[in-house]
This record gives C-alpha cells, sequence and structure tokens, in this order.
C-alpha cells in the first residue's frame, strides 16, 4: 500500500488565504441584502400551512359538543401512551362520550397516529406549537384545553380529507 | 376410533360428533356465530359452511355429523365465496358503530369481518333501524340493530338457565329480540347472555362503556360468590376491578357464572371503605398506626386473659394457606375455642350453579384443623360464652360477623378485646380494638377447596402497597408495562393490605414464634409435605383448572389429633 501524503496540494494562491478568505466576505456581504427569512419571535408569528402537526386538539361542534365518542383508538395506537380516556353514556343519538380525555403533552411526540386512526375526525393536530410548561401536573391536557370550535381546524380537517 | 379428512389432515372423532366439533378438537377453526359448544344447533347463522365431497351442496358444519371417510374442505374456493357472501348479508344491516360499541375488540362480527370478509359494501341504501337501548332485564341492555339473530341468547335462557323469557318476534329483516309479554330477562344467570353475543346487541349494564377490553388485563382467578368456585377472569385497568366473567372449566361451572357473583363479589375491593394499615382504638377512635405498634398492642392484650378467655373465630373464606397457618398459631399459642363461622343460606341453592354455602372455602378451612376439638367450645358456644362474660376477647379473622346477622351485635358489643382482620370497614370492625387490614382474594396467591373437593388456585389481580404488578408476575395491560409512577394511571390507590397469613405470621413473631413463610406457596409446599390429601400437589399441579382431590374418607393429620374429614 502506498504511503498516503496526508499534506493537500494546494496552490501558492490557496496557500496564503487571502483570495478564500476574500470569497467568504463576499459571501455574507452578498446575504446582506438578500431578503431576511428570520422571524422576530415573538413578536412576529410563524403560520404553518396545513400539514403541519402541532399539539393535537379535539374539535368541538357548533353547539359545544365534542365530536369524539370516546373509542379509545387514539390512546391505542399512541406510541407514547400520552392519551387518556374515559367513556361514558349520553342521551345523545352516539350513546359515548368522553367524560375524561387528557393528553400528556410530556409525553406527546406528535406524531399524529391519534388524528390518523380517529374514526370521528375529532381528534386533529392543530396549528399551535407553543408549548411550554413549569411543572408536571400543567402539561396534563384536558377537555377545557384540547376543545377547539370546528371552525378554526377547517384547514386541517380538509388536509385530512385528501388522504382519506 | 371412525375418521374423517378436514383440508387433508386425518382426523379420528367420536361418533355422533358433528364435523364442526371434530374440526375443533382438532385445532381447525370454522368460523361460527350460532353455535356453542353447550347449546342446541340452530343453524341459522349459515357462516358455518363446509364443502364435502359427494354432497351437491354446501353444508353447515354445526348440524352435520361427521361420518366415516368423509373429505371436508374448509378453505376451497367455492367456500370462501359463500363465506363472504354471507359476512355480506351480515354487514348489510350491522352498523358502523364500532367505537361506540363495547363490544369491539371481543366481538366475533368485528373479528371475522377482519379474516373472512371483502372488506368492502356494495350497500348503498339506508340501513335498517330498530329499537336501540332496551332494557331487557335489570342487568342487560339490548341493541336490536347490533343484533345478528344468531339466537344463542334465546337458547341459553331455554336450555342453561332454564327460564324461557327471551323470543324472536317479526320476519325478515325487522326481525328483533324481546321478552315474553309481561316478563323481563330477569333470572340469576342472565348476564352470561352478554358474554356469548357474538356482537354488541347485548350488554352487560354494569360494565356498559367503562373501559375498552383492551385495556384491561384479565387474571385467572376464582369467584368468591359462594362455595362453587366458578372459574372467572377478573379484569383490571389502573389496579381498579371492571368486570368478571366466567372461564371455561367443564369440571366446575362450563362457560357459565352467576349475576350475582358477577356483580357483587368486587366492588368492596376498590371501595372508599378498604382498611388501609393497621389501626388501634384509642378514645373511641380508630387511629392509623404502624404494624409494629398493632402487634405489640395485640399481644399486651391477649396476655391479660386466660387461655379459656379467649376465643379465635375465622371466615370458612380463608385460604388454605391462611387457614393453615392461623390454626398452626391457634395451637401453638394453646388457644382451644376456635371454630370458623358457616354461612349456609337455605334455600338460595339452584341445580344449576349457586351454592347454598355461600363461602368459598368451607372444606379446606376444616381439613387444615380450624376446630374445636382440641376441647374447646364450638361456634355457638363461643357466642353464649360471650353472651354470658366468660369469653372475653375474640381474634375475628376476615368475618364480617354482624353483617352476617346483626344479632351477634349484642354479644361482639359485650367484649373487653376484639381483634379484627377485615378488609373494609363494617359495623363489626366499628366495636373492633384492633383492626388489622386483611388484603382481599384479588390481592392475593392462595387455594379453595370448593364443595366438590375441588382445589383451586385464586391469583391476585389487584397490587397492594408491598406489591408489584410486574415483579410479582401478575397480569399486565399496556398501561401497565410502560406507564411510570408520573402517569395518572400510575397513581392508583393502593392499600396498605397484607393476607391474613402474614398479619399471622407477625403476630406470631410478636408471640416469639417465628415463621420462616415468605410467600403463600411455600405454606402450600408444606401442606403438600405433611399432608398425604395433598401430597404431589404444587401452585403447578393445581394450574388453572384445579386438582379435584382424592375423595375417601382419610385421616388427615397436619395437626396431631384431628377428627377424620370426609372430603
Amino acid at each position: 500500500m502506498a504511503k498516503k501524503n496526508r499534506l493537500k496540494d494546494l496552490s501558492f494562491g490557496q496557500r496564503i488565504y487571502i483570495t478564500e478568505i476574500l470569497k467568504g466576505l463576499r459571501l455574507t456581504l452578498k446575504n446582506m441584502f438578500l431578503p431576511k427569512f428570520t422571524m422576530q419571535y415573538p413578536e412576529v408569528k410563524f403560520d404553518p400551512p396545513a400539514s403541519y402537526r402541532g399539539r393535537p386538539v379535539l374539535a368541538m361542534e357548533e353547539n359545544g359538543q365534542e365530536r369524539c365518542v370516546a373509542c379509545g383508538l387514539c390512546s391505542r395506537v399512541c406510541p407514547a401512551l400520552a392519551i387518556e380516556v374515559q367513556a361514558a353514556e349520553t342521551e345523545n343519538e352516539k350513546e359515548r362520550y368522553p367524560v375524561k380525555f387528557e393528553i400528556n403533552m410530556l409525553r406527546c411526540i406528535f406524531c399524529g397516529f391519534c388524528e390518523e386512526v380517529c374514526p370521528e375526525e375529532a381528534i386533529l393536530m392543530s396549528k399551535d406549537y407553543e408549548l411550554a410548561f413549569t411543572n408536571r401536573a400543567d402539561a396534563i391536557y384536558g377537555k377545557d384545553k384540547l376543545l377547539t370550535p370546528v371552525s378554526k381546524l377547517q384547514d386541517r380537517i380538509n388536509f385530512v380529507r385528501q388522504f382519506k | 376410533m371412525p375418521k374423517l379428512i378436514i383440508d387433508g389432515k386425518e382426523i379420528e372423532f367420536n361418533p355422533g360428533q358433528t364435523v364442526i366439533q371434530a374440526a375443533k378438537e382438532n385445532g381447525i377453526d370454522i368460523p361460527h356465530f350460532c353455535w356453542h359448544p353447550s347449546l342446541s344447533i340452530s343453524g341459522n347463522c349459515r357462516v358455518c359452511l363446509v364443502e364435502i365431497e359427494k354432497m351437491p351442496k354446501l353444508v353447515i358444519s354445526c348440524s352435520t355429523p361427521a361420518t366415516e371417510g368423509m373429505v371436508v374442505q374448509t378453505q376451497s374456493e367455492k367456500v370462501v365465496a359463500a363465506r363472504n357472501a354471507v359476512m355480506e348479508f351480515f354487514l348489510i344491516n350491522h352498523p358502523l358503530d364500532c367505537p361506540i360499541c363495547d363490544e369491539a375488540g371481543e366481538c366475533k362480527l368485528q373479528d371475522y369481518a377482519y379474516q373472512h370478509s371483502v372488506g368492502e359494501s356494495r350497500f348503498t341504501e339506508e340501513k335498517n333501524h330498530k329499537e336501540k337501548r332496551v332494557e331487557l332485564g335489570p342487568n342487560v341492555m339490548f341493541d336490536g340493530e347490533r343484533c345478528i339473530s344468531c339466537s344463542r341468547c334465546i337458547r341459553f335462557c331455554d336450555e342453561i338457565a332454564g327460564k324461557k323469557e327471551l323470543t324472536f318476534i317479526k320476519r325478515g329483516d325487522r326481525v328483533t329480540i324481546t321478552t315474553f309479554p309481561g316478563k323481563k330477562l330477569e333470572n340469576p344467570y342472565s348476564i352470561n347472555v352478554t358474554d356469548i353475543c357474538p356482537v354488541g346487541a347485548l350488554t352487560n349494564r354494569d360494565f356498559r362503556f367503562k373501559s375498552r377490553v383492551w385495556e384491561m388485563a384479565p387474571t385467572k382467578t376464582i369467584c368468591s360468590g359462594c362455595a362453587r368456585g366458578c372459574n372467572i377472569d377478573v379484569w383490571t385497568r389502573n389496579n381498579e376491578i371492571l368486570r368478571l366473567t366466567p372461564r371455561f372449566n367443564n369440571d366446575v361451572n362450563s362457560y357459565w357464572m352467576c349475576d350475582n357473583g358477577r356483580l357483587n363479589t368486587f366492588k368492596h375491593i376498590n371501595a372508599n371503605d378498604r382498611v388501609n394499615g393497621p389501626h388501634i382504638r384509642k378514645e373511641g377512635e380508630l387511629i392509623k398506626v404502624g404494624w409494629d405498634e398493632a402487634y405489640a398492642k395485640t399481644l399486651s392484650e391477649l396476655k391479660s386473659f386466660a387461655k379459656d378467655e379467649i376465643a379465635v373465630l375465622t371466615s370458612a373464606s380463608l385460604t388454605v394457606e391462611d387457614a393453615y397457618l392461623v390454626s398452626k398459631f391457634v395451637r401453638s399459642i394453646n388457644v382451644k375455642n376456635f371454630d370458623f363461622v358457616k354461612n349456609i343460606v337455605p334455600g338460595s341453592g339452584d341445580a344449576i350453579l349457586i351454592q347454598e354455602d355461600k363461602t368459598t372455602n368451607a372444606k379446606g378451612v376444616e381439613l387444615m384443623g380450624v376446630d374445636s376439638s382440641k376441647g374447646g367450645l364450638k361456634f355457638d358456644e363461643i357466642i353464649s360464652h360471650i353472651e354470658s362474660g366468660r369469653i372475653k376477647a375474640v381474634v375475628l379473622i376476615e368475618q364480617d360477623l354482624i353483617g352476617l346477622n346483626s344479632a351477634f351485635e349484642k354479644a361482639l358489643a359485650k367484649l373487653d378485646f376484639l381483634v379484627a382482620l377485615a378488609t373494609n370497614f363494617d359495623t363489626t370492625t366499628s366495636l373492633a380494638n384492633v383492626v388489622f387490614p386483611a388484603s382481599t382474594y384479588a390481592e392475593k396467591n392462595g387455594t379453595w377447596i370448593n364443595f366438590q373437593g375441588r382445589i383451586q388456585r385464586i391469583r391476585p389481580a389487584v397490587t397492594t402497597i408491598e406489591m408489584e404488578r410486574s415483579l410479582d408476575g401478575m397480569s399486565l395491560s399496556r398501561w401497565d408495562k410502560f406507564g411510570t409512577d408520573f402517569d395518572s394511571w400510575g397513581k392508583s390507590q393502593k392499600n396498605d393490605a397484607r393476607p391474613t397469613w402474614k398479619i399471622i405470621s407477625g403476630l406470631a413473631n410478636a408471640f416469639g414464634t417465628k415463621y420462616k413463610f415468605t410467600m403463600a406457596e411455600e405454606i402450600f409446599n408444606e401442606i403438600a409435605h405433611t399432608n398425604p390429601l395433598f401430597s404431589g400437589l404444587d401452585y403447578d399441579v393445581i394450574g388453572e383448572r384445579g386438582v379435584q382431590l382424592k375423595t375417601e374418607t382419610m385421616q388427615i393429620p397436619p395437626l396431631a389429633g384431628q377428627k377424620k374429614v370426609k372430603i
């Protein structure tokens, strides 16, 4: 095996670095005058597209009732065991509703399986990405935080329906 | 034995068997809805169609007797096509409400739709609408739309429960199930129809919407309702029992259990009145104390009485292991007034399953020497001696005496000192000076001997604070397996309770006798070594179905000087 020559075969121009430095400076200078992509978060907020998977929420109909029938499929499919559902009986035509629906946002990995498996189009990935907690109990979202009017989720519903 | 060929496999059968029976015994699964091994043949679901050589058409395997040399095809093209067609007809009017239906996960129709159906419906018309949420009886709810008219429930009531309560009405696709006019589905075995219902048409009203079946973990154990000892599964989720279902054992309960056993034997286990930690009465109030303090208190109090002023009364629902150690301990401290409390309700039994003896292990407790044979007093005499003030201290083990008969309240109130080993606070513990928290039957290992003399295992389904589901080999749900203590389901109530043998072992330790048992199985092994009736038995041999003990009268000498016990 031939002995490897570890020194690179650089030309004189490259060896004195100045030309390379100037090249770098030129690129920097050019970008200073190009349009900026950085957002001044939190003053400016990112509005994600419909395909974005933010925190999962529960769709609420116009009449204030949840779509969810507490079938527990989201809970079963959740690879991180983030969802806990307790069903109960109602007088409505759909006999079943979730008396408790909790998503542990510390466990959630935003995979969207729950949305995919939901037979009622009741759990949907929202555009909400601002999730910060100061203790574990705050990270458990109950129905009060999860229920969102359908009108606010129309974007996502249309997106999801493309793949059904 | 005659032979037939199913799917190219030659199998033997008993003359008189049908094709589906012969197939089932040899591990060949032929789909079926209306056929049930212990009910009569109805033959209306048509999903068990098979092809038999030399027969012009497909035949239903549930009612075709197997004959010598028969050649049966269960997977041929013709059969599969017919099965698909039958499934399609079933699914025409069956609502697509699996997300709401409680049967989902253990539904035969759901399973077969996956296995034997094409997966698409060609039916564009509106589905049939029938009555929903019909209360057929106090324990069973009926949903007409989900019903596939297999008639299993009707045949169960007619043939097993012996009460003709259900019937079909109307014809064609309007057919539905109802009770006879003026009748309700209220026989003592009614909830079994929800188990045999292949769909979610009949549901157990006690369990409706409580949990999805896959969220629970089943534990194979024994019902504590009576001396029959029906084999059951206890279904737990988050350390809470949600339902009981019968488990097949042909020698004891077949596929069935009674409603009383199913509904009324588990609710105390997760109740709020569970004794949690030992309690001592101080200034009229029961105060929670440490185990050592409770043992020391019991020791010092009991020592202040003469031996014939003390009596020990046990329940007849102790496990064999509990009874053995209690018996050993009572003999070692030389207390002779020792008996168990019978709980026989005359006229409450029937010829199906329910026994008059409401205790689970009267035979086992008797065999373990819980009796007055050492010259002490019997139960009735003990009570009269308490009333006359000659017995001043009583140790009451797992028996709510006042709950059994409120007439005993007067007697117990006269005692100077009452120690109770109890699972729940009740009228008896309200008189006790020391209360030890005993584990319920769903929190410990052990064995019971039923009225037939059959020894059967009970297994823990709920944990106490000294147990850990995975380490103790208990059944685990997905949540149990992967959850942590920080999850809400990990924070379920766990009581500070111990099995009776462990409490007695601790008490014996205070009295200066050391028993080196660390688990119930070790006690059982000692019984098996010393008692010829149990020789050769261990927990593995008893297994899931139990073992019939030898039936002749024999001398049983684990503790010398006992009377003969007939099994």
